[in-house]
């Protein structure tokens, strides 16, 4: 089957790759680029697993295809931190102890960034229906409500 | 040692420290099952039954053989067969018989999603057309899905060589009743008739699955020689290797297993699935084959926990003093026998001191998948029957729920139902604290109830096995056999930097294959950090042991003028002057040139894990409106032992709480009239979101174990035991009416405001 050549910036670098029309930015990313820190729950939009950045919005990538994505903007967990240095939510993460298993973690740091750029000081009820769409079977919440309050709080007071 | 049962004056542990897997799951570079690839592997797709149950009249794979892109296509005639155990049966079985029909279907299939046929092709595409291609004749037979009416006469039959055992041997005809397991003390008929009141109640529980987020995925590689590697997302990869091996028919040592990282597990990842299907799929093809389930494959064809039928009966005197409780319950154990029994039998009444007691636990098959482990498995159902009526006997003794707890609470030398004696135990202490929590105390607004709910579990010890090695740059690696599954890595670290009193970050743990290390059981039953961290204790006192004797060799001294204090050896005062100590680093540069590397390995049976228990109060409030239940306040106050890394033990009292309201109010395992299962998904099976659950409050007892160095007890399970009943406690106070089915749904909860409203209550 012919694959459709498309052109996307990911983490900030021009990535090109080949998919079949039914192929979905998850698969591309994991199968296509090798890039497996997004990662696969559910397959069907239920789990925010997946969940990525394109062009600012949080999306689960299992839920769009690769095709629609030429000359998009993505970015997954393996942009989040700056070269060596952790994003403030990373660091908030693991201070907070807010993984258990960590499968959830990729998609709700994504989740919890586009919230933040979005309302950098949200309340609890905020963070909470924020991450709604992500799934987390290990933690019941609460230590990965905490790290991303905290998140907010380093990040608006650093600028 | 220094620190031995001391409270205080620990460097590392109890104090909250970053994981050392942290930085690799933040970043996604933490490979999971499903992120491994291995060049030229093709791609497994298991072919499995739209029906409950049925006979398998013939399969016709030519079609599916013949696609372009096929390299094999497996039926059970690829899998060995293995006679049915006999009687007298362990505890907890592991039948081959059965494992090996549970993995691929042989001339029935048994439940909606039994797996049928594999294939092996270039592509997933490939795989799944050629699954399509596959013709299976099936001749539909009659299902069952409720216990207690599968184990009557009149229900059909799944397995024609199935008996119920007994002590008096084996039932004359089939059954789908395999055993009951009964734990009795004292005299009922007595004991009920010196109680002032009794309550009877029944209570039901549905399936619920684990819902761990990563679904089940492995790797196999098998060669011309017979060995294999298995790459295996899995709660313990020793026990991965002794199935494959028995069923395959395989050499232990020439089946090497690597755990992945796992993405949850509470107990489905305890056993195989994919595994021996992927490992026939490579040997038949001599290509690497990948085996990853996708969602629905998951709720359907890997084990959720059991759901119950359960009959209670509890009498007490006016004073609260329970004389007699007796309970029979029928558990679900899917399609093949092994319904967690013996535990339940345990749990029922295990945190009182009944004298005229009994428990009677029924193992039944039914057309559901066969149930797998969950977090204190045959537990939380036990517990909600068991808590329910109690708190309703309290209720109707105008009883504070704690205090009539608090006056029949077992203590140190109290037996459970089962036999097993308690040590020491923190029950009144977990108690008493839930007494004075500021929680307990807060006022309800309408429409609100709070509820209460105490779990009980003994913990799991077993076979653990640690290779501990010191580098010439004088850092230490920590190798376990186990999967770390929610920060065990963590409390490895910790416990090895206290033993040998350095900074944690010279300890470097990991997670070893089955090739590496000697055997070591599941991370399950909550016994890694006790186990295994004894495990890793002992290793690295046989490190300091083997230093001190290194330092000795070089000042000339005897060892015991040698000692180890906060890192370093120490030369005591009354053996030689000039000579003060040498630092960990500087004996791990001197060994190689004396004498060769060090290290230390343990390979322990541990036993004395103790129980623990887990009380829960939990505040809701009802619309009375749409019946929907939001949980306002949740509070866990539970005996830990000792808290190696409290980051962690919070984390797992706050996740069995959550896992507990789903449990009780969302999670069923739900049927059309084929026995199919209708909600395959997250979106129709709806675990509890961010926006559900409030904060979950942790307090943690330190009631130390007096069996492990540090103190510890299993922390994972008695967590979720209480929460199911603690939550249906404050739904039925906020309503101010009984209810006896999980899970509490709206409408359920509706239905229940109308019928009382109707009869003017
Ligand atoms: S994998 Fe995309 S939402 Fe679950
Ligand atoms: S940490 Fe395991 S699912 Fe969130």
């Amino acid at each position: 089957m012919p694959k459709h050549q498309i052109t996307t910036t990911i983490n900030g670098d021009e990535v090109d790759f080949g998919c079949h029309a039914g192929q979905t930015l998850l698969d591309v990313l994991r199968t296509e680029l090798g890039m497996t820190g997004t990662k696969n729950g559910c397959g069907s939009g239920d789990c925010g697993a997946c969940t990525v950045i394109v062009d600012g919005r949080p999306v689960n990538a299992c839920l769009v295809l690769g095709v629609e994505l030429q000359g998009a903007e993505i970015e997954t967990i393996e942009g989040m931190a700056k070269g060596r240095t952790l994003h403030p939510l990373q660091q908030k993460f693991l201070d907070h102890a807010a993984l258990q298993c960590g499968i959830c973690t990729p998609g709700i740091l994504n989740m919890a960034k586009a919230l933040l750029e979005k309302n950098p000081d949200p309340t609890e009820t905020e963070v909470r229906y924020g991450l709604a769409g992500n799934l987390c079977r290990c933690t019941g919440y609460d230590k990965i409500v905490r790290a991303v309050l905290d998140a907010a709080a380093d990040m608006r007071a650093n600028g | 040692m220094a620190n031995e049962n001391s409270t205080t004056n620990y460097k590392w542990v109890g104090k909250r420290t970053r994981r050392p897997d942290g930085v690799d799951k933040v970043t996604g570079r933490a490979r999971y099952g499903d992120d491994m690839t291995v060049p030229g592997m093709l791609y497994g797709k298991i072919l499995r039954s739209p029906h409950a149950h049925a006979k398998i009249l013939s399969i016709d794979t030519s079609k599916a053989n013949a696609l372009k892109g096929v390299k094999a296509v497996l039926t059970s005639a690829e899998i060995p067969d293995h006679p049915l155990s006999q009687p007298p049966y362990a505890p907890i079985i592991n039948d081959m018989h059965d494992i090996s029909r549970n993995v691929m279907a042989r001339d029935k299939v048994l439940y909606d999603g039994h797996a049928v046929a594999a294939v092996a092709a270039t592509s997933e595409r490939i795989a799944r057309q050629a699954l399509k291609l596959i013709d299976v004749e099936y001749e539909v037979l009659p299902h069952v899905l409720d216990p207690l009416e599968a184990a009557g006469r009149a229900a059909p039959i799944l397995h024609e060589d199935q008996f119920t055992y007994s002590a008096d041997g084996l039932s004359d005809k089939p059954s789908n009743l395999f055993r009951s397991i009964t734990g009795q003390r004292g005299d009922l008929d007595q004991g009920f008739a010196e109680a002032d009141i009794i309550v009877e109640r029944e209570f039901t529980s549905e399936p619920v699955h684990q819902g761990y987020i990563e679904p089940l995925a492995c790797i196999a590689t098998a060669s011309e020689d017979n060995c294999v590697e298995l790459w295996t997302t899995t709660q313990g990869h020793f026990v991965i290797r002794a199935l494959c091996a028995k069923l395959l028919n395989m050499d232990l040592a020439k089946v090497r297993v690597t755990a992945s990282e796992i993405g949850g597990g509470f107990g489905g990842k305890n056993t195989v699935y994919g595994e021996p299907v992927a490992i026939r799929l490579s040997q038949m093809t001599g290509r690497p084959v990948r085996m990853v389930m996708t969602r629905t494959e998951v709720f359907r064809a890997s084990g959720p926990t059991v759901g119950s039928r359960t009959r209670i009966k509890i009498g007490a005197r006016k004073d609260g003093t329970i004389t007699a409780a007796d309970a029979e319950t029928w558990y679900q154990a899917g399609a093949f026998k092994g319904a967690p029994v013996g535990r339940a039998a345990e749990t029922f009444f295990s945190s009182y001191t009944i004298k005229n007691a009994r428990a009677v636990v029924h193992d039944v098959c039914v057309n559901r998948p066969k149930v797998a482990a969950y977090r204190a498995p045959g537990a939380p159902m036990a517990a909600y029957a068991a808590e329910g009526a109690i708190n309703e006997l309290a209720s109707r003794l105008a009883m504070d729920p704690v205090d009539i707890r608090i006056k029949n609470a077992v203590r140190e030398g109290d037996e459970s139902l089962m036999g097993t004696k308690y040590g020491q135990i923190g029950l009144l202490d977990v108690l008493e604290k839930v007494k004075s929590h500021d929680h307990y105390s807060a006022p309800l607004g309408n429409n609100q109830g709070r509820g209460f709910a105490l779990g009980y579990w003994m913990h799991g010890g077993g076979l653990s096995s640690v290779s501990a090695h010191l580098l010439d740059d004088g850092t230490v690696t920590v190798a376990t056999g186990n999967p770390d599954i929610g920060g065990s890595r963590s409390s490895m670290r910790v416990m090895a930097a206290e033993e040998l009193g350095v900074d944690i970050e010279l300890i470097k743990p990991i997670v070893a294959d089955t090739g590496s290390m000697g055997y070591s059981h599941l991370t399950a039953g909550s016994r890694t950090t006790f186990a295994t961290g004894m495990a890793v204790i002992f290793a690295v006192r046989e490190i300091i042991e083997k230093l001190r004797a290194l330092a000795a060799k070089k000042w000339r001294l005897t060892i015991d003028q040698v000692t180890w204090e906060a890192g370093q050896a120490v030369a005591s005062s009354s053996s030689r002057g000039g000579i003060q100590s040498l630092s960990l680093k500087e004996l791990a540069a001197m060994a190689t040139k004396m004498g060769g590397a060090i290290a230390g390995h343990s390979e322990i049976n541990a036993g004395g894990a103790g129980a623990a228990f887990s009380a829960q109060l939990v505040d809701v409030e009802i619309d009375p409106e749409t019946g929907f239940v939001t949980p306002l306040r949740y509070t866990v106050v539970q005996d830990v032992g000792r808290a190696i890394s409290p980051d962690y033990v919070e984390g797992q009292m706050q996740g069995g709480a959550v896992q507990g309201i789903g449990w009780a109010l969302n999670e069923a395992y739900i049927y059309d009239d084929q026995a199919r299962l209708q909600n395959t998904g997250f979106l129709d099976y709806r675990m509890p979101v961010a926006s559900d659950v409030p904060m979950i409050d942790t307090v943690l007892v330190e009631v130390p174990n007096p069996n492990h160095p540090y103190g510890v007890r299993g922390v994972g399970e008695p967590c979720l035991v209480s929460a199911p009943a603690a939550v249906a406690n404050a739904v039925e106070n906020a309503i101010g009416q009984t209810m006896s089915s999980l899970p509490l749904s709206p409408p359920k909860i509706l239905k229940r405001i109308d019928e009382a409203q109707a009869a003017g209550g």
